[in-house]
């Protein structure tokens, strides 16, 4: 790259200037900004997906199932529980113990699968949300991971 | 003006060239640098809020070693992916386990200077996958992957001095080639301790063809072609007719070693590389390379682990083509060529001889006639130099001053750099002639059209990359930021749209549409599928053990509180290792780590991740730790306490979060 350098300082200046382009037009240089074609979005409007959310006629809950019982103990261990305990004091969310006494099931459901659509929509989550003040995670449970929870939760 | 602009001599020239741009300017008045914007610009390059841009943009971070992604039309910074350098934001290169990926024969490297980004290929098209990008300094290419926009493998190059001629692909990321910009003696220590000038007699160059796994993308040394001595600059995959060829500029052929600017400018034409990987591969399995013993890293992150692994190779398989007559053949280029550009149909092979005043186009069938006719002027240290007119389409004549880099649209067109006029010209494959031209502010090396050095250029627009940035933006002290612009090339005329500022030196950039690497973005990491050694899946895989002197803390995090958060029985001496799994399981929720007189840097770590900080207590008393990712609204109370006691000290060694309900 060096090599440039000299050459160009073997050639005068003068011939180089004659080599240049001019570049452009005249055009004035004012310009109005476009109005947007549609309403901004919001971040919330953007993030929020629409769901079908748990109805109760999607939930049959008969006797606890052990071993649904079981796998939902093991995904409470690694997603819930650091907020969640199993008695009924609050960490950050609130504890379980009874909750599904207080709760329909599919209210649990949706907030565990659709967390950000109930803390957008539903006042008894935005309620919670007021007393907690962290939002909830959605910690992108599956159907199936949610409703073994569910039943774990049954038995606390 | 690549890599070599803050020399002093050259810096000179530097400004000497952007001084004569803007008294040109001046000269050409009313014609301001604003006025050269037309009526309807900002319509064209503006994206409202929340909406997404149309293109990616990769650009090279040139010194700062790393690759920055912009969005296109808009020139909004979307990212600056950490590379060949320390991050201290991300803990890049700080964290225990990102330490591999940094390491070479020379040891823990933090630093380098990345040049040309390159978009993995599928049948001659850029699809997204991923972007490599070569490290000039302590030669080594890195794969990012683009679903996750992280470094994925870097591998060291033997045998390479200023790896620059890389990291280009062929048609389908079969292979990157890494060209060594130096040429350099090698072998055994005592072939290596020579003296200087003896070039002629002991210095070698290599083009390396590094394969990248399709599934993990590590990446190995398929073979190494070693050439006579001289720089090697840029190159490019021959695509379409000249699939299985590769296209490699090369000056000095001088084979000057001292004074270059002055002694490896003698001669009228230096050379294109012809080289026919699809032979020189067919040799390789064929075992007519030697093997040859070397030392190289190939770093690998697992992304199961959350781990960079290094593998040091021993050997290296050479390919001679003094030997091996029909893989490598030299095409006199007029003047120190820089840029080595096939254009989309792969017909034609555009030199860009930086000290000349024309640009040659050569044509691969006249290439493959001249190589069958032995249509030689002669050899090149035992390599056969095809004759000139023999192989050329034609010349564009007097383009304009210093032809540097060249990218194609989809209607036939070039695009060339003018680094010393200072301009982008366009002109036609066909006839040979320019027929637009506009300026840049101040002094452009690369450009870019998205998909523009690809079978399928998407084009739309072309974005320069400047050397000098003086005035075009509020002034910001001696030291200022590089500068793009963007032209919008869908009509007869460019048109200037956006300025915006760069990270770096951009050198080279490539863009691509969105809707290709979208698709593929990972949101978090599955905690289910997470294998490192010191994960805590759970809060209740939380806990604190002493190995010795090593202290390892098993920590987690979510909104909004550590795992454990209290910690005791430390002491002078030791080395605290604090493993933080991030038990969030959603998008955008990373939480940071930091301690104290840490005197590395910070973590930040991904949802479902896991990774390690060491820390070395030099203090007594009780120490700070906090999240440094504002995570929700009681980011504040995430924060937790460790005290360290003195060597010898008797306080139990402890870890623990008080709960609120201890009884559960």
């Amino acid at each position: 790259m060096r090599t440039i350098g000299t050459t160009l300082r073997a050639l005068s200046g003068a011939a180089l200037l004659s080599l240049m382009a001019c570049g452009g037009g005249d055009t004035a240089p004012s310009y109005t900004p476009p109005a947007p074609e549609t309403p901004v979005a919001t971040a919330n409007e953007a993030a929020t997906p629409h769901v079908a959310l748990f109805t109760e006629a999607d939930l049959k809950l008969g006797d606890i199932d052990p071993a649904m019982k079981e796998k939902g103990k093991t995904t409470y261990d690694v997603k819930c529980q650091a907020c969640h305990s199993t008695g009924e004091n609050r960490i950050v969310g609130p504890g379980w113990k009874g909750l599904t006494t207080k709760r329909k099931p599919e209210w649990i459901m949706n907030m565990i699968v659709h967390t950000d659509a109930m803390l957008e929509t539903d006042a008894e989550a935005q309620k919670m949300l007021e007393e907690c003040l962290v939002r909830m995670p959605n910690q992108n449970l599956s159907h199936d991971e949610a409703r073994e929870v569910l039943e774990f939760m049954r038995t606390l | 003006m690549k890599h070599s602009i803050r020399t002093t001599s050259l810096f000179h020239f530097a400004a000497l060239g952007a001084l004569l741009v803007l008294n040109t300017l001046q000269g050409c008045r009313p014609t301001t640098t604003q006025a050269v914007v037309q009526g309807d610009a900002a319509s064209k390059v503006y994206v409202r809020p929340g909406a997404y841009d149309e293109f990616y943009n990769f650009v090279s971070g040139g010194f700062s070693g790393q690759m920055s992604v912009y969005g296109i039309p808009s020139g909004r910074l979307l990212r600056h992916i950490p590379v060949f350098s320390q991050d201290p934001q991300s803990g890049w290169g700080y964290s225990e386990e990102t330490k591999p990926m940094l390491t070479t024969t020379h040891g823990f490297i933090p630093w380098d200077d990345s040049h040309h980004p390159e978009l993995s290929q599928t049948n001659g098209i850029p699809d997204g996958k991923w972007c490599f990008i070569n490290g000039n300094n302590t030669p080594r290419i890195a794969l990012v992957d683009l679903g996750t926009f992280r470094t994925k493998s870097i591998i060291e190059i033997p045998n390479c001095a200023g790896n620059h001629s890389s990291p280009f692909t062929t048609g389908n990321s079969e292979y990157v080639v890494a060209g060594t910009r130096f040429s350099i003696p090698m072998g055994a220590d005592a072939e290596r301790d020579v003296p200087i000038e003896s070039y002629r007699e002991n210095f070698k160059g290599t083009v390396s063809f590094i394969h990248p796994e399709p599934e993990s993308g590590k990446l190995s040394i398929a073979f190494q072609i070693i050439t006579p001595g001289m720089d090697f600059d840029l190159s490019h995959a021959g695509k379409g007719p000249s699939e299985g060829w590769f296209f490699f500029s090369c000056y000095n052929s001088e084979q000057a070693y001292s004074l270059m600017e002055v002694n490896a400018s003698q001669r009228d034409k230096d050379f294109i590389m012809a080289v026919n990987w699809k032979k020189a591969e067919q040799y390789a399995k064929e075992g007519k390379g030697r093997k040859v013993p070397v030392e190289y890293y190939s770093n690998w992150w697992n992304e199961e682990t959350h781990s960079g692994e290094s593998t040091i190779m021993k050997e290296v398989l050479q390919l001679d083509p003094r030997e091996l007559k029909d893989i490598v053949y030299f095409m006199p280029c007029p003047k120190s060529p820089h840029g080595c550009d096939v254009d989309p149909t792969g017909q034609y092979i555009v030199g860009s001889g930086k000290l000349a005043a024309l640009i040659p186009v050569f044509q691969f069938s006249k290439i493959q006639e001249a190589i069958a006719k032995n249509d030689v002027e002669g050899d090149f240290a035992g390599i056969p130099v095809l004759k000139y007119q023999s192989v050329i389409k034609g010349e564009v004549k007097k383009p304009g001053l210093g032809p540097l880099h060249t990218e194609f649209d989809d209607k036939g067109f070039a695009y060339t750099s003018f680094f010393v006029s200072s301009e982008i010209v366009k002109w036609s494959l066909e006839t040979l002639e320019p027929v637009d031209r506009v300026p840049t502010y101040y002094s452009i090396g690369h450009l870019c059209v998205p998909g523009g050095d690809s079978k399928k250029p998407w084009g739309k627009y072309v974005i320069a990359y400047n050397k000098i940035t003086k005035d075009r933006y509020l002034p910001t002290g001696p030291e200022l930021a590089q500068s793009a612009q963007l032209f919008s090339i869908d009509g007869d005329k460019m048109e200037l749209l956006l300025d915006f500022p760069t990270i770096g030196e951009p050198h080279y950039a490539q863009a691509l549409p969105a809707e290709l690497v979208k698709p593929r973005e990972v949101k978090f990491f599955d905690i289910n599928k997470n294998k490192h050694p010191y994960l805590a899946k759970g809060e209740k895989e939380t806990r604190i053990e002493r190995k010795g002197k090593e202290v390892h803390i098993w920590m987690t995090t979510i909104r909004s509180h550590f795992t454990p958060d209290n910690v005791e029985g430390v002491k002078l001496g030791d080395e605290v290792y604090f493993h933080v799994t991030n038990l969030e399981q959603d998008w955008d929720v990373p939480h940071g780590f930091a301690v104290k007189g840490g005197a590395t840097a910070e973590l930040l770590i991904m949802p479902g991740e896991t990774q390690t900080l060491k820390w070395v207590p030099d203090q007594i008393g009780v120490v700070p730790f906090y999240c440094t990712d504002f995570c929700s609204a009681l980011h504040q109370e995430m924060q937790g306490y460790l005290r360290v006691s003195p060597a010898g000290s008797s306080v139990e060694l402890k870890a623990e979060t008080r709960s609120v309900d201890a009884g559960s």
